[in-house]
């Protein structure tokens, strides 16, 4: 058709639930013009390749690679060193591989308090002997071995250099599009930069009627119904619209519209670093009080602060983990 | 290793018109103090973002305190009521990550409080070093990769 070569993409997932897969997948008729223009050399939940397959490569064969995932196994790191080596640019694709996403609230834990939870603890579980993954494990055929689970989760730009970060989780399909438009006409921006999202926050571009915020009593989404025109946080409801960048929607806030509060996905807007730090700021300025005790009493309403603040971001807060 | 005492690393964000003034006023009267602070002038204790106090966490700091004008004092009104809120919610932020809730204070001192201020910052060295050193990026981030760097066996082969 064109005497273009056609763009070499590969695909690949770390710690993620799948979501990202699926994101692209979203863009429905439209991968045929993606087929048109692309091959996909390697997408382990969709193309037959194998790992042996990639390192046959010569370096920067792959032009494109979406990584989605974060980074909480040595296989996950050894497959984004070996496709960074393999690719030409590397993007960080949805909230996982950005900031850690939900894997990221690990971080909260160690490996041994993730371990007992998962293999020991949970109710489901019937496990009488204690047996919890080894890295190495003797068999009368020899030895199986097993990825190391790490103590931090992490994010892809701590083990490999990034060019572009698509945010969200997952990332909306429109916005999919619009990166892979980018990356067919080469109209990628000078990295490393974010792609596929806005430049402001989602408040910003939330239709509802904003006034003056005071808040005396906070709620959780399922014990108020909300007014459909106002400001969630206005109604008391914990809302990261202020500290999130936009992009979910054009021009609007795909979460808020329906009456469900930002949760934060997109990460932090441009310019910050701390997503749960400047929503700490501006949640707890709006507290209609000045007495120490009444304060401390309405925010109490908030379960889980830092769970629910950097719900999205803990991998690249400041702090990164808690000390266990 | 010596039986040195462990002298903590803490930072002040002080609001110009009051708490500054106070220290100040200890400093010039020569009122001995501990000199473990590092003092950080704001213009008012509600400019004090809360990814300050984090990032003094990360980069070393072993406590924190902020502080400022009396409620009802502000020099703007209300900037520390503000302050007192978002202090309040990031106690619970801190106590989550693990941080002892007292390696971080926040304290109102009038600028002729300077007593207050020399009490203040001996009581709250003597508590810090009595915690010990928190040295977040030595022990809890100890190990973990930032902003790697990345060589390709084939460029190292060139």
């Amino acid at each position: 058709m064109s005497e273009k070569p056609k763009l070499k993409l590969a695909l690949y997932w770390a710690a993620s639930c799948g979501g990202c897969e699926i994101a692209v997948v979203e863009i429905n008729e439209k991968l045929l013009d993606l087929d048109a223009v692309a091959d996909i050399l390697f997408w382990p939940v969709a193309v037959d390749a194998k790992y042996d397959d990639v390192r046959a490569m010569p370096d920067h064969h792959i032009d494109v690679c979406l990584f989605n995932g974060a980074i909480r196994t040595s296989e996950q790191e050894e497959i984004a060193h070996l496709l960074r080596c393999k690719s030409k640019v590397m993007v960080a694709f949805g909230s996982c591989a950005c900031e850690g996403c939900i894997p990221g609230l690990a971080n909260f834990y160690s490996r041994d308090g993730v371990f007992e939870r998962a293999y020991l603890t949970t109710p489901t579980t019937d496990n009488p002997e204690k047996i919890l993954p080894q890295t190495v494990t003797k068999v009368p055929e020899g030895e199986i071995d097993l990825p190391e689970f790490y103590n931090t989760v992490l994010t892809l730009d701590d083990v490999i250099p990034v060019e572009y970060y698509v945010p969200g989780c997952p990332p909306q399909p429109h916005q999919i599009w619009a990166v892979i438009e980018a990356i067919v006409t080469g109209n990628l921006p000078e990295p490393p930069a974010v792609v596929g999202a806005g430049n402001k926050t989602v408040c910003d571009v939330c239709r509802r009627t904003k006034g003056e915020k005071k808040v005396s009593k906070f709620y959780r989404p399922f014990e108020i119904e909300p007014d459909p025109d106002i400001c969630l946080l206005e109604q008391g409801i914990v809302c990261m619209g202020p500290a999130t960048r936009n992009g979910c929607a054009e021009d609007r806030a795909l979460c808020v519209e329906v009456n469900m509060p930002c949760r934060g996905c997109y990460g932090p807007p441009p310019g910050v670093t701390d997503q749960g730090a400047k929503l700490v700021a501006s949640l707890a300025s709006v507290v209609d009080s000045n007495d120490p005790e009444e304060i401390e009493r309405i925010l109490s309403d908030i379960l889980d602060p830092a769970g629910t603040f950097y719900r999205f971001s803990l991998s690249k807060s400041l702090l990164r983990r808690a000390k266990v | 290793m010596s039986e040195k005492l462990f002298e903590p690393r803490i930072i002040g964000f002080l609001c110009n018109w009051c708490t500054y003034a106070a220290a100040d006023t200890a400093g010039v009267s020569r009122m001995k103090q501990p000199a473990n602070i590092d003092v950080i002038r704001v213009m008012c204790s509600g400019r004090v973002d809360p990814t300050f106090i984090l990032k003094a966490f990360r980069e070393g700091a072993d406590g924190v305190l902020v502080a400022g004008c009396h409620p009802g004092d502000c020099h703007y009104t209300e900037g520390n009521y503000k302050t007192l809120r978002r202090m309040t919610l990031l106690h619970q932020i801190l106590e989550q990550m693990g941080i002892d809730r007292r390696r971080f204070r926040l304290e109102w001192v009038s600028s002729s409080e300077a007593p207050k201020w020399v009490q203040l910052t001996q009581e709250f060295t003597d508590q810090v070093r009595a915690l010990g050193p928190l040295n977040w990026s030595g022990t809890v981030l100890a190990g973990l990769p930032t902003a790697a760097e990345h060589v390709c066996a084939q460029e190292v082969a060139e």
